[in-house]
């Protein structure tokens, strides 16, 4: 006996749906610029002369990186309150939780793109006299941040991805809202198909941007615009 | 020629327990060219690294225009890298490899330095870009990328950067030496015209025609320690010392004395 | 009020926990199992560009590198029984939603490290008068397989880490039974604290090896 498809249902529901897209976008892009905020800085840390940084920012992307992020949120979702005395907030965990998961990422896209720079770069920059921050600032960041816009765009699809832990502490986003509506309507099929192809739709095109970035810039070869 | 440009005392740099620089007594003065010849590993490029510090020195001092650069602390010498920046700014480094910046053009090359570290105006800066540039005759490139120039090209470039901070002191560590051969002539011209205005320079070079054409004086490395060291025509021409005489056997190529370098010569190698 | 912490009671209920982890592995062991041979067969039809079957490939990859694994293993856990209208142990549908998303990975890698083998070798071989699944078989896959190592061992990290994801669909792995743990004490921060432990030191040791690996093969490929 075949399985009767019916998307009529969604037909109707698809304004709540548009609201759970709606909580996934806010969450993605706080998160995604505390994210990439905190990867800077951390970064910076993991590439610079003084040991003491690197040693934080070498701890801080190993604890993150080898960690369930389904664990991080959930720890940071009962942590918040016990730290600040708020209520428990789906909100406030998901951002935090999520910036610090997409700042251990990201910072070792920075570390790495910092490294992608010859040497020669910072000690001619150092023979002119700039310090480590001019270093950074005028000669090895404008360069490196080039070459690390395909890796962003990656880590911006992987967050796309992460938000959706968000549902576990029922937050309002896309697979929540999903999730709603499949108990309601009880129509899981349907429900799960359109939200698998919702983020295809979405993230795909972004996929392939990033490739097609990729392959640009490694077919100039170098990073001077023009 | 009698004011004390750098001075070098004892200079000593060890990479771990291997020693390059074995006690090194050196001074240039004002307007003076001195080339640094020697083999390949001798420590050529350490000694210049020393000079403007993007290797500290494990022993010995270095007066820049008569100042002792970093603090004395119990015999040795203690050096702060914030400090050290402002020294750098005054000691101007020619890389064998150029190491342009490729996000920028020739002239953001040139003025970033006075702009940003100087603070010297933008359109002043400019202008003392386009006076650099045009003494190494790169004018007409100046909105250019450096991935759009040769290497000689961009070699002078990197020259006009340096010169652009008003450096005291200019040093060439194999500024020839990643060219192809036809390209060669006119950095050496450049360079060379340079010496002729009195800059004063410190130059690293396998180049022995410029160094005898040139050089007002001579220095031999070996094995980290001056082995020998006169005006050109001595040491070129007459080596004293056996390790001398066989580093110049080895340089079957030299022409000398080289033919007048006018820039059409230089460029037809 | 600062925060009374209290570790002694959850490690009581270690045991609970490390059962859990247990099966984080063996659900992992499986998803890995099963990525495997797809991942590989799907990165040579990459590689060769097989007629008909690559762009069936470059589909199948594309689409689960860019899907979001809770939504395909809320998919094969809630829908995926109804299409097909049998039972599937939560086990067996998390097992086909990660596995296959590890597989479009894997095959990704797999295309690279057949593509980073100079076509030296696969002349050489040719010119020994080796057949095309010889010359794979015996000279490419090798040498591509040990580059591929390292990298490999990333994906199982994170492979590990996806299958937390199960416990929302009752799977009984790590997160499930620290969610049981810390309904039974009290203490939610302590509990998922000592589970992200031990998260992270089988995770930090899987890293470590892959680090270790990957220096040895570049060593020798020197
Ligand atoms: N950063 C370094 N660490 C260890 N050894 C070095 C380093 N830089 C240079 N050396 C060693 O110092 C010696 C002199 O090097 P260098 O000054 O580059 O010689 P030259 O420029 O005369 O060819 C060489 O034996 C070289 O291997
Ligand atoms: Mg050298």
């Amino acid at each position: 006996m075949a399985y009767e498809w019916d998307f009529a249902f969604l037909w109707v529901l698809w304004p709540h749906l548009l609201v759970g897209l709606a909580g996934t976008a806010k969450l993605w892009a706080v998160a995604l610029i505390c994210g990439l905020g905190i990867g800077l800085v951390v970064g910076i840390f993991r590439t610079a002369p003084s040991r003491i940084l690197r040693s934080i920012g070498t701890v801080y992307v190993e604890a993150i990186r080898n960690t369930p992020g389904l664990i991080q949120l959930i720890w940071f979702y009962y942590a918040i309150p016990m730290v600040t005395g708020w209520q428990a907030s789906a909100w406030l965990a998901a951002v935090v939780s999520l910036s610090i998961y997409t700042g251990a990422y990201s910072a070792e896209i920075y570390r790495a793109g910092i490294a992608s720079i010859e040497r020669g770069q910072w000690e001619a920059a150092r023979a002119i006299g700039f310090g480590f921050g001019a270093q950074m600032r005028y000669i090895v960041l404008p360069q490196a941040l080039m070459r690390m816009i395909p890796a962003f765009g990656n880590r911006a699809i992987e967050l796309a991805k992460a938000t959706t832990l968000a549902s576990t502490i029922a937050f309002g986003e896309l697979l929540y809202t999903a999730k709603v509506i499949a108990e309601d309507q009880m129509r899981p099929l349907e429900t799960y198909t359109a939200v698998t192809v919702i983020f295809t739709v979405i993230l795909l095109p972004v996929s392939y941007g990033c490739v097609w970035f990729e392959r640009r810039l490694a077919r100039r070869g170098g990073v001077h615009r023009d | 020629m009698t004011e004390e440009v750098l001075r070098i005392e004892g200079l000593r740099k060890a990479y771990g327990l291997l020693e390059v620089l074995k006690g090194i007594d050196l001074t240039v003065h004002r307007g003076e060219t001195v080339c640094l010849i020697g083999a390949s590993g001798s420590g050529k490029s350490t000694l210049l690294r020393c000079v403007n510090f993007l290797g500290y020195p494990t022993e010995g001092r270095i007066y820049l225009e008569g100042r002792l650069i970093g603090r004395e602390s119990g015999g040795k010498m203690a050096y702060r890298e914030s400090k050290l920046c402002a020294v750098r700014t005054h000691v101007g480094m020619v890389f064998q490899q150029f190491n342009l910046f490729p996000h920028l053009t020739v002239e953001e090359n040139v003025t970033i330095g006075p702009i940003k570290i100087r603070g010297v105006p933008p359109a002043v800066a400019h202008e003392k870009a386009a006076e650099q540039l045009r003494r190494v005759g790169i004018l007409d490139k100046a909105k250019d990328y450096p991935s759009q120039l040769s290497g000689g090209q961009q070699q002078r470039v990197a020259i006009a950067r340096a010169l652009a901070m008003e450096p005291s002191i200019m040093l060439f560590d194999e500024a020839t030496s990643a060219l192809d051969p036809e390209l060669v002539g006119e950095v050496l011209v450049a360079m060379r015209k340079l010496a002729e205005d009195g800059t004063t320079m410190l130059v690293v070079t396998h180049e022995l025609g410029f160094a005898y054409n040139v050089a007002h004086r001579v220095v031999f490395l070996h094995e980290g320690t001056i082995y020998e060291e006169g005006p050109p025509q001595e040491i070129l021409v007459r080596p004293r010392r056996p390790r001398t005489q066989d580093f110049l056997r080895g340089h079957t190529a030299f022409r000398m004395p080289e033919p007048e370098m006018t820039p059409a010569a230089a460029v037809d190698g | 009020m600062p925060y009374d912490w209290n570790f002694s009671i959850v490690l009581q209920y270690m045991p609970q926990l490390l059962w859990g982890g247990l099966h984080t592995v063996l659900l992992s062991a499986a998803c890995i199992a099963l990525a495997v041979p797809i991942g590989v067969v799907l990165g040579v039809i990459r590689h060769q560009r097989v007629r008909f079957l690559a762009p069936i490939a470059v589909v199948y990859i594309d689409f689960f590198r860019t899907s979001v694994a809770l939504v395909l293993i809320c998919w094969c856990y809630y829908a995926l029984p109804i299409l097909l209208g049998v039972n599937l142990s939560t086990f067996t549908a998390v097992t086909i939603a990660i596995g296959l998303q590890a597989s479009a990975y894997l095959a990704e890698l797999v295309r690279a490290g057949l593509g980073s083998i100079s076509t030296g070798q696969w002349e050489a071989a040719r010119a020994l008068g080796m057949p095309g699944t010889m010359r794979l078989r015996y000279i490419i896959l090798p040498q591509a397989a040990r580059r591929m190592i390292p990298v490999f061992f990333l994906l199982v990290v994170e492979v590990v880490k996806t299958t937390t994801l199960a416990g929302i669909v009752t799977y009984p792995e790590i997160v499930y039974e620290a969610f049981r743990v810390s309904t039974e004490v009290y203490r939610p921060v302590e509990t998922f604290t000592i589970a992200g432990l031990i998260c992270f030191a089988f995770l930090f040791v899987t890293g470590r090896i892959a680090m270790r690996l990957e220096r040895r093969y570049a060593a020798v490929e020197r």
